[in-house]
């Protein structure tokens, strides 16, 4: 089987989100970058595969040098190859084109990547690389296994989840709950620094959008604290979200 | 045409299609076109109460191959419908099924796409689109270059207003059953509530609550008030048995409710970015100086031990709770 992850390197959860003076991207001082989330669960389930099946595990990433982190990263974790798409491509539908000339004849079964790259929170890039190449899709993914006739997914929906079949090759975007991914060992560390990074220059049309402004939330207004013992405070909270806020 | 992609249950439109309708209205008002909604499915009926939401047109696609949602089947005909119809604005909800449909749609048509939306406009014939980005700590303005431009609208942020539409429905052809994929089955939590993100009311509980059992307090004031519960990530990865299904915060889910009501929830900023747009925001801690308490329309210091029954009780003996 032939498996390829798709990751993007996305600022840490923990930053302090700063616009720069364009006015319309993030300011990337002080910003720590690390894979996205989501894609550490598309990554683990690839390599779960890898153990339990046997497969080839390639990992993709579109951007420019700083992006070898994370697929170095990836190789240590256990990818057997890793493709640097060049591209500065962030428009989705680019960057989906982009992947999936990649992709295209190269005979991948399945293609993993997070439910949404973390920052952006756009979460299209997974089914318009599946429409781009014809192929089955299940997004959210919680649950995933192989069949004889092809995939079996549980993917996140209102109130529960549903069940997905479909045809190889699909495009399956991880949620959290997928698994638990592993830490890369140190032997894992030392073998990926020997593996090289393949470059590709990229195929991505001009983006069909273009972000023009990025600004910060409004402040909330300031609050009020609620004094007297919990039977007070609980009647104090009641009367204002009923008589002042209305909520009720 | 503004087109908007809409969902039934049940025979009844679900709230957050009634909202992207609503807003689809609004926009095609502005910009002097006409709307146009649009079912898809084994059998739309219902469909009709489109018209209620401003729907000039309500177009179906019937089909007995399309009782189960399937990704790529569900794409084509939205995608056809788009071209049929010759419409330049594609809206849905950002639902489960609009988030999974219409991105693949847009693809199919060669479209930009902006997800989650919490604000459109209709500028110079396009769409722009106001959207949160890093869960919610920025928002970024989005304007789109393609012929067609489609958004999917967050829940519970645009106001779903009734006005009268003519709502003639037409018949679109089905497109072929060539399915990649289909649902198969629905595992339904079968509690009957809203899902978080469509939710008027949470109650969420952090690592203060000290146990999974614990969450049952919560539940009880979920319940006294007609909402539901959700935790913190630190509470999900505690171990207390807790889904991951209802984790709010960069990492899980980002909600807008009426009312959030944190339980011993620090506010670590990775979940402040998943519930900073709730309208009133009301924080429980015994830690005065909890980040949370910034965000929080009303604080109360205390422990939650003694303020969420006595909260629950209260709630119940004035007979209040959003129903």
């Amino acid at each position: 089987m032939k498996i390829l992850v798709a990751l993007k390197q996305v600022p840490d959860t923990e930053t302090k989100v700063k616009v720069a003076a364009d006015g319309k991207s993030l300011d990337p001082a002080d910003v720590k970058w690390i894979t996205s989330t989501y894609d550490e669960y598309a990554l683990e389930e690839a390599l779960r595969l890898k153990e339990s099946k046997g497969a080839e595990v390639t990992v993709v990433s579109l951007g420019g040098d700083s992006v070898k982190d994370v697929l170095r990263n990836a190789l240590a974790l256990g990818a057997d190859a890793a493709v640097l798409l060049k591209s500065d491509a962030s428009d989705p539908l680019a960057v989906a084109t982009a992947l999936a000339a990649y992709a295209k004849d190269k005979g991948f079964d399945l293609i993993f990547a997070g439910n949404k790259g973390m920052g952006g929170d756009n979460a299209s890039v997974g089914p318009m690389l599946a429409e781009l190449l014809g192929i089955a899709q299940a997004n959210v993914v919680v649950k995933f296994e192989v069949t004889d006739a092809g995939f079996r997914a549980e993917r996140e929906i209102e109130g529960g989840t549903e069940v997905v079949e479909g045809a190889l090759p699909a495009v399956i975007t991880a949620q959290k709950g997928l698994n638990e991914p592993r830490y890369a060992s140190l032997k894992g560390i030392m073998a990926a620094k020997k593996k090289t990074i393949e470059e590709v220059e990229a195929t991505a049309p001009a983006g069909a959008t273009a972000v023009i402004a990025l600004v910060l939330p409004a402040a909330r207004p300031e609050g009020r604290k609620l004094d007297g013992d919990a039977a007070a405070q609980a009647a104090a909270l009641l009367n204002a979200l009923k008589d002042e806020a209305k909520v009720f | 045409m503004i087109l908007v992609f809409c969902e039934l249950k049940d025979g009844k439109l679900r709230k957050p299609s009634t909202e992207a309708l609503s807003e689809g209205r609004r926009l095609a008002d502005a910009a002097g076109k006409p709307l146009g909604a649009l079912f898809v499915g084994a059998s739309t009926a219902g469909s009709a109460d489109a018209a209620k939401y401003g729907a000039d047109a309500v177009f179906t696609v019937e089909a007995p191959h399309l009782a189960s949602y399937s990704s790529d089947a569900f794409a084509a005909a939205i995608a056809g419908a788009v071209q049929a119809k010759g419409a330049t604005v594609l809206l849905g909800a950002a639902s489960a099924m609009g988030k999974d449909a219409l991105p693949r749609a847009a693809a199919r048509l060669g479209a930009g796409y902006a997800g989650d939306v919490t604000a459109l406009a209709m500028v110079d014939g396009k769409l722009q689109a106001t959207r949160p980005v890093y869960a919610g700590k920025a928002f970024a303005t989005t304007a789109f270059t393609s012929a067609v431009q489609v958004a999917t609208t967050r829940p519970n942020v645009f106001a779903a207003a009734e006005k009268a539409g003519a709502g003639a429905t037409e018949a679109l052809e089905a497109p072929a059953g060539d399915f990649k994929a289909i649902v198969k089955e629905i595992l339904a939590k079968g509690t009957g509530k809203p899902d978080l993100t469509e939710a008027d009311v949470i109650v969420a509980g952090g690592r203060g609550m000290k146990s999974g059992e614990n969450f049952a307090l919560l539940e009880a004031l979920a319940d006294a008030l007609g909402g539901v519960v959700g935790a913190s990530r630190a509470a999900v990865d505690a171990g207390w048995g807790l889904s991951h299904g209802i984790q709010v915060g960069q990492t899980g889910k980002v909600v807008s409710p009426t009312l959030y009501i944190a339980c011993g929830i620090s506010g670590a900023i990775q979940h402040i970015a998943g519930m900073s747009s709730s309208k009133y925001i009301v924080a429980i801690n015994k830690d005065p100086e909890a980040p949370i308490f910034k965000l929080a329309n009303y604080g109360i210091v205390g422990d939650l031990f003694e303020v969420v029954p006595e909260l629950t009780k209260a709630a119940q003996a004035m007979g209040i709770g959003v129903h």
